[in-house]
């Protein structure tokens, strides 16, 4: 297998030392079979033990390597190296405060997620005994695909919305309060479209529609977005004409 | 070890030249512009059309088929497919699925459809125009 010089390009912020990131490149010999995730583990491995960055499964699961590649947000363990030219530029995600090289702060958007209830709501409180909630093939389908998110948060590294305004709740928060919105178990809907449904919500989101084109599972939370639009118009004139829209 | 994390600005002015993806989304957004120029031009066309003076009417008509003016008219419509009819059609699918039992309607018919009902809009307004 033949091996390719790749010329690397990391930013670096090291917290207790720069007063901003700078850049570091490294020369890595590449397979050419090589994810970026392989080229920066090469790195820390025989070139420089101080680089910081996340990573877990390197198989698309975890949701942890996500940075810009060539400035397009990306999971590293799903960007080959044969796909990109000799000198690869890696930057932490943007839009998100850079903890130390790699690394952002998170902290804002589990936050948001929280905030949306990820969960069944139910207003039967306590669960019949000894009877699971049913569900049909079709109301699964309803959300599936919503449910791939692996939490990556490339999406909001993709939003320009997220970015000028960190106060929008931003593509995957979103996403998941859709997912709940859409399964037949939930009855949490109206609590969740209250949240949602004021400026800081779906209604800050201007359908760029980069957080789909960067989404690695393929969870088009764009499209959750706009759903939601319509559910929130609709759940508000169900409120306003005393008609309750929660499942039962 | 203390934490200070690094925030970096993002231009409140220049943020869209940062990739070709938010290049885009400006000029459909700027589509709107046009939007506001033609509802101007359609309430001051029924101003002059609701003024008693078929004079001031037929010269309106006219300035409308300046060459300036038609090559203007020309553009915009270019402009419009391209940057708002073209991408709002292809997105609609996204906002309106329509799924059927456990299988989703492909995204295809939903955006035929639309350049179906488009079309016969089209031609339901030329015919009021008396093109046929």
């Amino acid at each position: 297998m033949s091996i390719r010089q790749l010329e690397l390009e990391v930013m670096r912020y090291d917290p207790e030392k720069d007063d901003k990131p700078w850049f570091q490149s490294y020369t890595v010999p590449c397979n050419e079979d090589w994810v970026i995730l392989d080229a920066i583990n090469y790195v820390k491995e025989n070139l420089d033990t101080t680089l910081a960055y996340r990573w877990s499964c390197h198989m698309m699961v975890c949701g942890s390597c996500g940075m810009m590649i060539n400035g397009e947000p990306s999971l590293t363990c799903k960007t080959f190296v044969r796909d990109l030219p000799d000198k690869v530029r890696v930057e932490p995600m943007e839009n998100f405060p850079i903890e130390r090289d790699l690394v952002v702060v998170l902290d804002d958007v589990i936050q948001k997620l929280h905030q949306v209830q990820p969960y069944i709501v139910r207003k039967d409180d306590p669960p019949p005994e000894d009877k699971e909630y049913i569900q049909s093939r079709g109301a699964l389908a309803k959300f599936k695909q919503l449910t791939m998110c692996v939490n990556c948060m490339l999406c909001y590294a993709a939003c320009p919305q997220y970015g000028l305004d960190n106060k929008f709740m931003g593509p995957a928060a979103l996403t998941m309060a859709h997912r709940y919105n859409r399964d037949s178990r939930d009855q949490g809907k109206s609590d969740r479209l209250n949240i949602l449904g004021d400026h800081d919500g779906v209604w800050n989101c201007s359908f760029v529609g980069a957080c789909s084109e960067v989404c690695p599972k393929h969870v088009d939370p764009a499209a959750a977005i706009q759903q939601m639009k319509i559910d929130g118009a609709v759940e508000f004139w169900k409120q306003r004409m005393g008609i309750t829209g929660d499942k039962s | 070890m203390s934490r200070n994390p690094y925030v970096r600005p993002m231009s409140k002015t220049t943020w869209f030249m940062r990739n070709g993806r938010y290049k885009v989304y400006v000029l459909r957004e700027m589509s709107s512009f046009l939007v506001t120029f033609y509802s101007f031009l359609t309430i001051y066309a029924l101003k002059v059309l609701s003024s008693d003076s078929p004079d001031q009417w037929f010269a309106f008509l006219a300035s409308q088929q300046s060459v300036a003016m038609m090559i203007f008219h020309a553009l915009a419509l270019l402009y419009f497919l391209f940057y708002q009819t073209f991408p709002w059609f292809k997105l609609a699918p996204k906002a309106m699925p329509v799924q059927l039992g456990e299988k989703k309607l492909p995204d295809t018919y939903i955006i035929v459809g639309h350049y179906v009902v488009w079309l016969i809009a089209t031609l339901f307004i030329l015919w009021l125009a008396g093109a046929f």
